[in-house]
Parts: C-alpha cells; structure tokens; sequence
C-alpha cells in the first residue's frame, strides 16, 4: 500500500511538471537600439525586429537580428550604415548564440526580477568574438522578459572607421537589448 | 491488502511518464533558431545605385529621402580651349544653386537657379518602379521626371514683339536604370524637350534624345560617372553638339562633391541637351564641380 501511494505522489508530480522549467521561449519582434555617442555626433538606431528563442531548460539563449531593419532618424545614416560600414549585402544578419550562466542557481518559477550573466559568441560584420554581459531575467505572471546592456569594440568586428570621420563614431558602441518573449507553442 | 493489478498498472504509469520526460529534454536542438519556421519572406529594395540623384547633369534614378533637403551648388568653370590668358577656363565661371525635396521617399521636387542665362528651373521626379529582390522582384528602377525652365535674361531685340512665353522650356522624360552590382549601375533616359521659341526654322520645337549614364563605384566612397545624351539628327542647327560628361563623386559624411568634365555649359536639361556647343576634340571641355549636402528636415517616426 505505502508503495503505490508512493508512486501515485510520483506519477502526480510527474503529470503536474508543466511548470516554466521545461519551456521554450521565443520572439520575432525583439527591441535592439546601438548608440554611438561622440562630442561630434550622436548616432542611434533602433532595430524592432530581431529574432530570439530561449531555452529555459538549458539557459540557451540565442539571437538574429537583421542589419537593414535598423531605423535611423536620417536617411543618409542608415545608406551608409549598410553600404559603407555594415556591408549587409554581404552580412545580411547579426547573431548571438549562447547562455545564461548558473541557470540552475536562478529560481524562474519566482515572479520578480532576475540578474543573470549571459555568455556566448556575438557574430557582427562576419566576425565572432566571445562575449560576456550582464543583464536581467524579469518574470511576471508566467511571461518572461529579458534585458541587457553591453559595450562592443567597432575594430573587434573589422568594421572600419575611415579618418575623416573619425570624431564623429566612437570606438565603444552600447547595445540595449529588450525582449518580450511569448511562449513557443509547436504547431503540430 | 492492495491487489497485484493497481500495482501494476501505477508502475507501468510512472514508467511511461519518465520515458516521456526523458524524450522531451533530449529533443533539444543545437541550434534554437532553427526551431522558429521559416520567417515572412521581406521584399529587399537595392540602394544607393548612384551617390546622390544627379549622375553629372542628367538625373539618376536615385530619389531623395522624405524630408531630407538636398541643396546643390554646381560650377561650370570656362572651356579650357581659353589658354593661359583665360586661365584653361578657371577665370569664367557660371553656377546654379538649387535644392531638392523628397515630398515622400518616391517623389522628390526641387528648384534652382541658373546664372547662365539667368534661367530658374523646377521640377518634379517621381520614382514609379523600384529595383528589389525577395518578396517582390523588380529588375529595374523607373522615375519620372518633369521639369520647366523660365529664361529671365532680357531680350536681345527689345524693339521686337516679345512673348513671355518665348521664355519658358519644359522637359519630360523617363529614366530606367539598374544597379546590377555594388560597383555598377547603368541607366537610360528618354527624353523630350520642348523650346517654345526656336533660333530659327531649322530647329525643332521638340527636340527626342536619349540619355545614357553609368556608374563605377571605385572604393566605398568614390565612384566614376560618365553620361552621354545622344540627340538625332535634323532637330537642332548645326554646331550644336551631343553632351558629354566624366567625372568622379567623392562622398564624406553629408556631402557628395562630384568633380568633373564636360561639353556642356548649362547644367540644367534643356541646356545641356539642347544647346551644348563644346567640341571634346577641341578643348571645348569645362571642368567643374557639383556639391550636394544633404539637411533632415522632417524627422522619420521611429518607434524607440
């Protein structure tokens, strides 16, 4: 008798494990915006279609985000972001695959905000460099978003900066990252 | 006593419900990405096939940006046939100061005024077809382009009956081009111009030609034009010429300073199609230069 109450409290646990933690999570209209702040100029783009899944299971988190659907408040800039600096003829798309660090000590089943460190390769321009940010996990009511705010090297992605503007685009440039993710539901 | 059934059959639940638990966690792709179908085909529209929406003289296929003003300053120094005396044309000068504006990124309309025959001019371009690939393919970029001209030089014989509208010019015409690579753009441009006073009966009010104008992108911000408008003959007096022109653009920032060669004096299109003298084989050959410099005027709504 002790054994099937037992195993009837295992086989309801079982059942009832469609918690957060066995989730996929994804997005198609994830909010990116870079900034380039210099005396000179102030340069800033707004992209609000990248692309990203999450895998709260394993902390895999990945991007792909189109380069010519960053919007820039001048024309001008966003034909030579593509033409003369992103290439994005040749390098259509960005990515980032990586994860979230120590998943396992981060309890998603809590509403409230969670600071994660999230690693992975960032591809931009062709070229792939490790990286390693902060950012938070914010969880309500069962939806999850994601944020984060990290600094990249232009010259780390053999994106050129000719001399004659030189002043005007920094070498540090900050992406600001905001999803909203939506449960992915398999079409079957 | 619990029957050897219920056991059974409770063990045999738990078992099925691991299996299947297992089998969800070990159906984690490498790449997530991939995960997501096949994403909304988007339509890619080519750019930048010329550096701004002159090639020399003649129009390009580009179209202004809405709400971006464009101000042009062109030079036409004097013909280098002048010799030292003249400086190979660098002592004489005539100039146009104009701007465009794109109305919408497809329409663009601009003014300008010329100090050769102090004539003003407006127009109105609007690109009809754009080149794209993707969702929606269109092999080439079409405009078209409308232009007037009001001559304000006085009248060489004031004695005679003069009509304002002996001073007036219109010019239709429809520009088909295509970037074909990051380096190579070609276009062609049928035009009409209309003179509604004539020099004499050998010419003809309506004067056909045909445009033809190309770029070669060099390095990312200097590229090579040359355009030819090619006139039939028996529509114009003889000693008129077809026009000519080759050049370079050079682009920093905001502006584009085109730098060039050319037969042609006037720079604006019943000028330099219908009345260019300069003979190539004779030194009759201006150098100059066009500056363009691009001001948002109206900001684009972006959502932040």
């Amino acid at each position: 008798m002790k054994v099937v109450k037992v195993l009837s409290l295992f086989a309801i646990v079982l059942f009832s494990s469609n918690s957060i933690q066995a989730q996929k999570y994804f997005t198609r209209t994830g909010n990116i915006v870079f900034s380039s702040d210099t005396p000179m100029e102030k340069i800033e783009a707004s992209n609000q279609k990248a692309t990203s899944v999450l895998d709260v299971e394993t902390g895999k988190i990945e991007f792909a985000v189109l380069i010519k659907a960053f919007q820039f408040e001048k024309a001008l800039m966003q034909e030579h972001f593509n033409e003369n600096y992103m290439d994005s003829d040749n390098f259509p798309k960005a990515f980032f695959k990586g994860e979230i660090v120590d998943l396992s000590k981060i309890d998603l089943s809590i509403d409230g905000i969670h600071p994660v460190k999230v690693k992975g390769a960032l591809t931009i321009h062709g070229e792939t460099n490790d990286v390693e940010t902060d950012g938070t996990l914010v969880i309500k009511d069962g939806n999850i978003s994601a944020n984060s705010t990290f600094e990249v090297a232009v010259a780390d992605y053999k994106i050129e900066i000719p001399k004659i503007v030189r002043e005007n685009i920094a070498k540090i440039v900050s992406i600001a990252v905001n999803i909203d993710y939506e449960l992915f539901k398999k079409k079957s | 006593m619990i029957s050897r059934k219920l056991l059974q059959v409770v063990l045999s639940l738990v078992i099925i419900l691991i299996a299947n638990f297992t089998f969800a966690q070990e159906e984690d792709p490498m790449d997530l990405l991939s995960m997501l179908e096949e994403e909304e085909e988007t339509t890619d529209y080519a750019t930048a096939a010329f550096k701004t929406n002159r090639v020399i003289n003649l129009h390009s296929i580009e179209s202004t940006s809405a709400g971006v003003l464009d101000v042009k300053i062109s030079h036409r120094f004097g013909v280098l046939n002048g010799g030292i005396n003249e400086l190979f044309g660098l002592d004489g000068a005539t100039i146009r100061i104009g701007a465009d504006y794109g109305i919408t990124d497809n329409i663009t309309t601009g003014f300008g005024r010329s100090s050769f025959e102090k004539t003003l001019d407006a127009f109105l371009k609007w690109r009809v077809l754009r080149q794209s690939t993707g969702k929606i393919k269109m092999p080439v970029t079409v405009a078209i382009l409308t232009t007037s001209a009001l001559k304000t030089v006085r009248f060489q014989n004031p004695d005679r009956e003069n009509y304002f509208s002996s001073r007036l010019y219109y010019t239709h015409q429809l520009i088909v081009g295509r970037k074909f690579s990051k380096s190579f753009s070609l276009q062609f441009s049928p035009t009409v111009v209309h003179r509604n006073l004539v020099r004499n009966s050998f010419e003809e009010n309506d004067v056909y030609a045909l445009g033809t104008a190309t770029r070669i992108k060099l390095t990312k911000r200097l590229a090579l034009n040359a355009e030819y408008i090619y006139v039939p003959k028996n529509q114009l007096a003889p000693g008129f010429r077809n026009s000519f022109s080759l050049g370079f653009d050079i682009e920093t920032g905001g502006h584009v300073f085109q730098l060039h060669f050319t037969n042609s004096t006037s720079m604006i299109e019943k000028g330099y199609i219908t009345e260019t003298v300069g003979d190539w084989s004779d030194g009759g050959v201006h150098f100059g230069f066009n500056v363009s410099r691009v001001f948002t005027v109206r900001r684009p709504k972006i959502h932040q």
